[in-house]
């Protein structure tokens, strides 16, 4: 069972904030550009939204918990559903539905699908844990 | 949201109440730029679960008392170029509330 | 000045999403969503049902309700006091995971709506919010400077009225009961509720009659 027993990590050149608190700093002028979500990042918000509410597998504070361990880089340079898709990835072996092995081994089939179908893949995986505190549960 | 245990409510609308500034260890919806800063309680708005337990999958009860505060903004900034008459609502968990002057 | 709202002239590019290199994020959600159906613990067709449903929420459903809340006082009280069995009245079901509230706006009192630390909004009704809404710097900057990020959607304020910022930290998500612009009387409530833009209801935009 995770536990905060763990710090997360704070910003740089503040005193103690830690990522996802934010209001009252001053990261620019607004992007009003507008973009349409991927099916894949509506799928990621399909799977939570049922894992969530119907399966109970997780709560909504636990996925914003996941999404609060990873370090300063990573949360301000991954668009939203990236830090939801692996959030999701994280809880749900987390709450032993699949493990890492067996994740491992669909995520090679997934990328020869891609390539299969005529897409690169990019290189590169989504990063494990940050801190200690999500990495499965283990610390 | 009627639930079966939640702590007794301790404030209610017009209260003057304080926002704590300790530090938390792990999930947390008090934001840090509200701690240590008081206002005033413009909404009553029930008992939920408490998100500081629900982020570890415990079950958060007791459900908490949860209260729209309002502050005012010429005293959460220093700097606050807007008139005295802005205002900050934001809703916080009774855990983090002490009664103030 | 850009108001936000949804013509599809005022989208900027976008490259085709599948054309690019599959990113590990997409190879990491294709590959969660073949072991979850594989191994039996969610199905495609509720997986599919769930995305269709959610495509049914727009800012149109915000709009009718709001058009409403202007032509009939009764609905309108209804729905500052509990919005959820206001909108199961239209037949509107906003799902399990969050309740909803709404602030009216008055020529007194303007609110514009938050999340500081994520990017809590009523999607239930609205749909997904736009990028901006999600930005470091939207949920940064409104809180602490809300007339300039105001300014920046091309909405200014007298100083006789109060700006509001409600930060959603909670479980609660806020959507904003614009004002009825000047010069619709006698409108159809269609005809109102194509006046209302997303971002009225967000608070970053006030609005105008056509």
């Amino acid at each position: 069972m995770p536990t905060p027993d763990k710090r997360n990590e704070t910003r740089a050149g503040t005193d103690g904030r830690t990522v996802q608190d934010i209001g009252g700093m001053d990261f620019g002028p607004i992007d009003m550009s507008e973009h349409d979500l991927a099916h894949w990042e509506k799928r990621v918000d399909a799977m939570i939204v049922l894992l969530n509410t119907k399966r109970h597998v997780f709560t909504t504070d636990a996925l914003r918990r996941v999404i609060e361990s990873y370090n300063e880089q990573q949360y301000d340079a991954t668009a939203y559903y990236e830090k939801w898709v692996r959030a999701l990835r994280n809880l749900v072996i987390e709450q032993e539905l699949i493990t890492r092995d067996e994740l491992a081994q669909k995520l090679k089939e997934a990328a020869q699908q891609f390539e299969a179908s005529g897409r690169a893949v990019a290189a590169g995986e989504v990063p494990w844990d940050d801190t200690g505190v999500d990495e499965g549960g283990r610390s | 949201m009627k639930l079966e245990t939640a702590a007794p409510m301790r404030f209610k609308v017009g209260d003057h109440v304080r926002i704590d500034d300790r530090s938390s260890l792990g999930h947390c919806r008090t934001p840090s730029f509200v701690r240590g800063k008081t206002g005033v309680v413009a909404e009553v708005l029930g008992a939920f679960r408490y998100p500081e337990k629900l982020a570890y999958h415990r079950p958060g009860l007791p459900a908490q008392p949860l209260y729209t505060v309002r502050l005012r903004q010429n005293e959460l900034w220093e700097d606050y170029a807007g008139p005295a008459s802005d205002h900050l609502d934001i809703d916080i968990y009774q855990p983090w509330l002490e009664p103030a002057e | 000045m850009h108001d936000g709202h949804d013509h599809d002239h005022d989208r900027t590019f976008q490259p085709d999403h599948d054309r690019g290199p599959a990113t590990p994020y997409e190879v990491l959600e294709r590959a969660l969503h073949t072991l979850f159906i594989e191994k039996g613990i969610l199905s495609a067709e509720e997986i599919s049902r769930r995305i269709d449903e959610f495509d049914t929420r727009t800012p149109a459903l915000g709009a009718k309700v709001v058009a409403r809340a202007w032509v009939d006082p009764g609905y309108k009280a209804r729905l500052l006091a509990d919005t959820r069995a206001a909108l199961d009245e239209l037949g509107i079901d906003i799902g399990e995971i969050a309740e909803f509230k709404t602030v009216e706006n008055t020529p007194e009192v303007h609110n514009v709506i938050v999340c500081t630390l994520c990017s809590c909004y009523p999607k239930g009704l609205l749909g997904f919010p736009p990028a901006w809404y999600k930005s470091l710097a939207y949920r940064s900057r409104t809180v602490r400077d809300p007339r300039a990020v105001l300014a920046e959607f091309g909405t200014v304020l007298a100083d006789n009225v109060e700006v509001r910022v409600h930060d959603s930290t909670a479980d609660l998500r806020y959507i904003v009961l614009p004002m009825r612009p000047e010069g619709t009387d006698g409108m159809s409530e269609d005809a109102l509720a194509s006046l209302v833009t997303r971002d009225s209801m967000i608070g970053t935009t006030v609005l105008k009659a056509e």
